[in-house]
């Protein structure tokens, strides 16, 4: 089971590679779509690399509740 | 004992002869739709790659721009229309249900008495269409078949919904299937979802847009025209990541590897769609990728047989070629294969 910092690094990893926003500016208290740019369709690329990666399940509803970096880690955490 | 019935015999196999493609006149670039909704050129740049969609005026009907789409694909398969034993035309946007509009077209084109039926298979309609061709002439039931995808799906969109007026077009694409001394069409993968009706589908039924009128039921409710809406996130999953699958199925029942394609033409709904498809499926660079949309909008079942048109005639790809198709959408629904281009 991941941890909270593993979670971070990885999600980092992947918006990195989905929307090429470098993986320092992933920080918990970023909103994806504010402060980082990713689009509703990018998220839905970082969604699903992300369920790749951690095992977790991420339906379509929680998709739009998971707001900021934080938000998501602690949903991939919390079900991974 | 029972008499024996005369067996049928098809062709052995069958092909793609002609393809041929109507766009309306009237170009809506962008900067129309920003008249109807609160965006902006880059916004619906970035989300969707469309750049300018063609719509119909009232002259260019369902029926006429079939008429003019097929007149090329026969004319392209070098038959005259007698020869046609049946049209099938895939279509959500004729909005008279009864008769389907396929009779009109086929006594149009002057294909005699051939069969003609309308399927609704939205964004694979094209595909579902070339199926069932692909069976009728290697089951012998016909010789020639007309597939038509054709959509006015400007009268079913909601100018002010900001996630769907910039998607839609109009327009028409057919293709001629016929027999041939080698495969030309490879196993059609098709198939449905009803479990996601809801995902993409119109707004509401045309029984209860009429029931509405205020007049009758006096609740002063605004009766709204039907239009087309979808849940964006979730036909993007969807779209990208389960389609893939369909499209490496078709590859593989063609037993054709990626590398060995002329041509990736997938249902045009969406440029991201489109590019995160080419990643998912690692396409190899070398294969040229339809991307119509940018021209065209969403035509849904018109817009592969559009986008192979475009393809050949800028010689994107030609003729002999080896083009992977996959259409999907409203139903949801699914039909990819591989075919050899005309």
């Amino acid at each position: 089971m991941a941890t909270r910092e593993e979670v971070l690094e990885g999600l980092a990893e992947i918006v990195n590679e989905i929307a090429g926003i470098p993986t320092e500016d992933v920080a918990l208290d970023k909103s994806f779509t504010d402060d980082l740019d990713v689009d509703s369709l990018s998220m839905v690329e970082v969604v699903v690399a992300a369920e790749e990666r951690f095992g977790a399940k991420i339906p379509d509803d929680e998709v739009k509740n998971l707001k900021t970096v934080g938000d998501a880690v602690d949903f991939i955490v919390a079900n991974a | 004992m029972s008499a024996t019935i005369k067996p049928v015999t098809g062709a052995r196999f069958s092909r793609i002869h002609g393809v041929g493609g109507y766009r309306p006149t009237r170009v809506i670039p962008n900067s129309e739709v920003l008249n109807w909704i609160d965006s902006s050129d880059e916004w619906i740049r970035t989300r969707s790659g469309i750049a300018e969609r063609r719509w119909a005026g009232p002259e260019e009907s369902v029926a006429e721009m079939s008429v003019q789409a097929a007149g090329k694909a026969i004319a392209m398969a070098g038959i005259s229309p007698e020869q046609i034993g049946g049209v099938i035309v895939a279509t959500v946007s004729h909005l008279k249900q009864t008769p389907a509009i396929a009779t009109e077209i086929a006594q149009r084109l002057g294909c005699g008495t051939a069969p003609a039926f309308d399927i609704s298979a939205a964004c694979a309609g094209f595909g579902y269409g070339l199926s069932l061709a692909d069976g009728m002439v290697r089951g012998g039931s016909a010789g020639y078949v007309l597939v038509i995808g054709v959509e006015r799906l400007s009268d079913l969109t909601d100018v002010t919904d900001r996630s769907t007026a910039f998607i839609f077009g109009d327009g028409a694409g057919a293709a001629v299937v016929g027999p041939s001394e080698t495969p030309g069409i490879g196993k059609v993968v098709w198939g449905s979802d009803g479990s996601q009706a809801e995902v993409i589908s119109q707004t509401q039924a045309w029984d209860t847009a009429f029931a509405k009128p205020d007049a009758v039921n006096g609740t002063g409710e605004e009766v709204r025209w039907p239009a087309l809406r979808m849940e964006g996130q979730t036909v993007f999953r969807w779209a990208v990541y389960d389609m893939a699958k369909v499209a490496e199925q078709a590859l593989e029942a063609a037993g054709i590897t990626a590398d060995q394609l002329g041509a990736f033409i997938p249902h045009q709904a969406n440029m991201r769609i489109i590019d995160a498809m080419v990643k998912k499926l690692d396409l190899p660079p070398s294969v040229p990728v339809a991307r119509d949309i940018a021209e065209t909008g969403n035509t849904s079942a018109a817009s592969i047989p559009l986008a192979m048109e475009r393809m050949l005639e800028r010689g994107e790809a030609k003729s002999g070629d080896l083009a992977l198709i996959i259409g999907f959408g409203a139903g949801l629904v699914y039909a990819a294969a591989v075919v050899t281009l005309p």
